[in-house]
């Protein structure tokens, strides 16, 4: 769409402005107070331009965040939910898409129904599923007596279980599990024409071949575009790590230790080192963003032919 | 070699009948054309032999081997779409050499293979390219090139010239040709343009929602067409029609109180609701007092430049007439037509199937079939 008015001119190019000062002020002053020290940053009003601490504070938070170990944590859970996300998005959306089987309908209703209820709001059974992944079969064994059947047949009393918290598996899981991806590649498929299908039947192609050399490398922007989104989504996941981790040492991950950075009640107010260590944290998605963005924007909003 | 059987091939998609009971042999090596009108079933059809589609009822055979339940790869035929079908994200190397790929061919047999074939259809110079830097008439050949390149026992073409424009669709109509005149291979061409049809096969199949209407060498069809629909269809202009009967008199009538002189014709034919059929360029425009002409208002003309159609009005029929005259001819002039008894075509009313008159009329269609 183009528009040649001034003031239609004016007005977009006054929204954007905005709109970026809105998006930046907050980013500037992490920056700013990050790189103050104690006395600077405490005090009123807040003095808007950079200092030369940030490199020590960054040591600071660092240190006391334990952002090392953190950090891989982070970064397996983001990596570990980006991959499983393609894996099973595509996988799911080619089986929609490309296959004519009975339940087709039901399984696409399925999946489209837990967009409508994200982690959030089903948190609750998902816990309990994750503090025990076959509860769902123990739970199948005992409404139909199996259990009670093998219970006296052997004297064996079966109870199934499988615990997730306090794991990578954990914290994966379940954020793979959303529809958002399966929705992306299905789009994405819909728009391969019919005939490029049968021209790979008739060129001796099964599907698994056809999905390997045909179907991946024409949906790579696509993919990368979604890579974007679930890494930075799930970097900044902060609910669900914390609920299922109670070994915190072990396998927390950045975001939850943001909460370790703020300063206590009647602690030293270093908010110098709360923003520093903040930079730190949203370092990797930036760069994330920053790098994939050609293919990101590609991907969301034009196809190559 | 490879013949095509198709024996009672049917087609319902769900309880909606496409294609109701075909029996037709594609000999071996032969061009056959299927032709028909939007709709009619060609694609299905075509999609059915391939393996695309799955057969209802019947059975096709390709060579000796029944293929209804055969996968697509195992039944030997390449095909050619309508909208090319390349793959997008590889080359035209890598297209052509896809299915040689598939199979498990050795990487340098195959190159060579994909040049040679390139070469044949002039595409070596683009080899590296993505279908998307091609003009249309490439990709075409690159899809040609592609089923070429297997070897198939069968080729198989869906209206693979309707997205190029009419100069580069003649060309490419050579290509096929001269192809298949090199190879020899088995092939099935669909299409709904009656000059592509007529000039590539060698025998035409002619569909009509879901039925084979006839099937024959393209003369046949045109000069003896088996049914009112193949009488119609075929040829530009279309033939004359003509609805009405015979008389005990000898004339055939028509329209609002027409009649028409066909003394050997209408003895056999009494009473019978029919069409009789002339093609235009058979109606020949005679001076007013000729016996048996049939007096006619020109309606309008059209100029083709080495002759011009008369579309002209009798007694509320139609009659187009080819006339090579200069005379100035102007709406509501009155004009004289004659047409020759053995020119003649007539079809049943009732089933719409031609009904085949005597010996003198026999005679002058085979002798047209066979100039
Ligand atoms: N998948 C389908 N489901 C239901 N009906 C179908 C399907 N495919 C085709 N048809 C119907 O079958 C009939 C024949 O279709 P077909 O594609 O064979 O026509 P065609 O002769 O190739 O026409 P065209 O010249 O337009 O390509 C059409 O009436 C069409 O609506
Ligand atoms: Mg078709």
């Amino acid at each position: 769409m183009i528009e040649r008015s001034p003031i239609f001119d004016f007005i977009t190019y006054a929204t954007m402005i905005l709109g970026l000062v809105l998006v930046l002020v907050p980013f500037w002053v992490t920056i700013v107070a990050g790189s103050q020290s104690l006395q600077e940053v405490s005090q009123v009003p807040l003095n808007l331009w950079p200092s030369g601490h940030l490199l020590e504070n960054i040591q600071t938070a660092w240190a006391r965040a334990d952002l090392g170990p953190k950090m891989i944590n982070s970064l397996i859970v983001a990596v570990g939910v980006t991959t499983g996300k393609i894996v099973l998005a595509a996988l799911s959306a080619f089986a929609i898409v490309f296959f004519n089987f009975k339940a087709r309908m039901l399984c696409f209703w399925l999946i489209f129904i837990t967009l409508m209820l994200p982690l959030e709001v089903r948190i609750v059974p998902t816990y309990s599923i994750a503090a025990n992944a076959l509860l769902p079969f123990q739970t199948l064994l005992d409404t139909f007596g199996i259990t009670s059947l093998l219970e006296m047949m052997s004297g064996v009393r079966v109870t199934l279980e499988w615990n997730l918290l306090n794991s990578y598996t954990g914290l994966i899981l379940p954020l793979v599990a959303t529809a958002t991806g399966t929705f992306l590649y299905r789009q994405f498929f819909m728009t391969i024409p019919d005939e490029l299908v049968e021209a790979s039947k008739m060129d001796g192609s099964g599907p698994i071949r056809f999905f390997f050399e045909v179907l991946l490398p024409l949906s790579r922007t696509n993919m990368l575009a979604l890579a974007t989104i679930m890494f930075v989504s799930s970097w900044n996941q902060y609910l669900w790590p914390l609920l299922i981790t109670t070994d915190r040492a072990n396998f927390g991950t950045v975001v939850m230790q943001l909460k370790a950075l703020i300063p206590a009640q009647n602690g030293t107010p270093d908010w110098n080192v709360t923003m520093a260590g903040a930079l730190i944290i949203m370092l990797p998605p930036l760069l994330v963003v920053a790098l994939m963005q050609r293919w990101f924007v590609r991907g969301l909003i034009s196809r190559d032919k | 070699m490879t013949a095509i059987t198709l024996s009672g091939v049917k087609k319902r998609y769900l309880k909606n009948p496409v294609v109701h009971g075909v029996d037709v042999t594609i000999e071996s090596g032969e061009f056959v054309v299927i032709l028909g009108p939007s709709g009619c079933g060609k694609s299905t059809l075509l999609r059915m032999i391939a393996g695309l589609e799955d057969i209802t009822e019947g059975t096709i055979a390709i060579g000796d081997t029944v293929v209804n339940k055969l996968e697509p790869r195992e039944r030997g035929c390449a095909m050619v779409f309508q909208n090319y079908a390349l793959y997008p994200h590889m080359s035209v190397a890598q297209n052509i050499g896809y299915a040689l790929k598939v199979s498990g061919m050795p990487r340098a047999e195959r190159e060579a293979k994909v040049l040679k074939v390139a070469k044949s259809v002039g595409l070596d110079p683009y080899l590296t390219r993505k279908p998307g830097e091609l003009s249309g008439g490439q990709r075409q050949r690159v899809a040609m090139a592609r089923a070429m390149v297997r070897e198939p026992k069968v080729f198989l073409f869906d209206e693979p010239f309707s997205n190029l424009d009419a100069k580069l669709r003649v060309a490419m109509r050579a290509e096929v040709r001269g192809l298949h005149r090199g190879l020899g291979v088995t092939s099935v061409f669909v299409t709904h343009d009656q000059t592509e049809a007529m000039t590539l096969a060698d025998r035409l199949i002619i569909m009509n929602q879901g039925v084979v209407e006839q099937v024959g060498k393209p003369s046949e069809v045109y000069h003896r067409p088996a049914s009112l629909f193949v009488a119609d269809f075929i040829g530009s202009p279309a033939m004359n029609l003509v609805r009405g009967f015979f008389g005990e008199d000898g004339h055939f009538r028509h329209g609002k109180g027409g009649m028409i002189h066909l003394p050997t014709v209408a003895p056999s034919l009494v009473s019978q609701e029919v069409s009789i059929g002339i093609r235009p360029e058979l109606v020949r425009r005679v001076p007013a007092n000729t016996k048996d002409a049939i007096a006619a208002v020109v309606d309008y003309t059209e100029e083709l430049g080495a002759a011009r159609l008369i579309y002209a009005d009798a007694d509320g029929s139609r009659l187009i007439a080819v006339d090579h005259g200069t005379d100035a001819l102007g709406t509501g002039m009155p004009i004289h037509l004659a047409i020759d008894e053995a020119d003649l075509h007539v079809f049943s009313q009732d089933t719409g199937r031609r009904i085949e008159l005597g010996a003198a009329q026999r005679a002058a269609t085979n002798s047209r079939i066979n100039a």
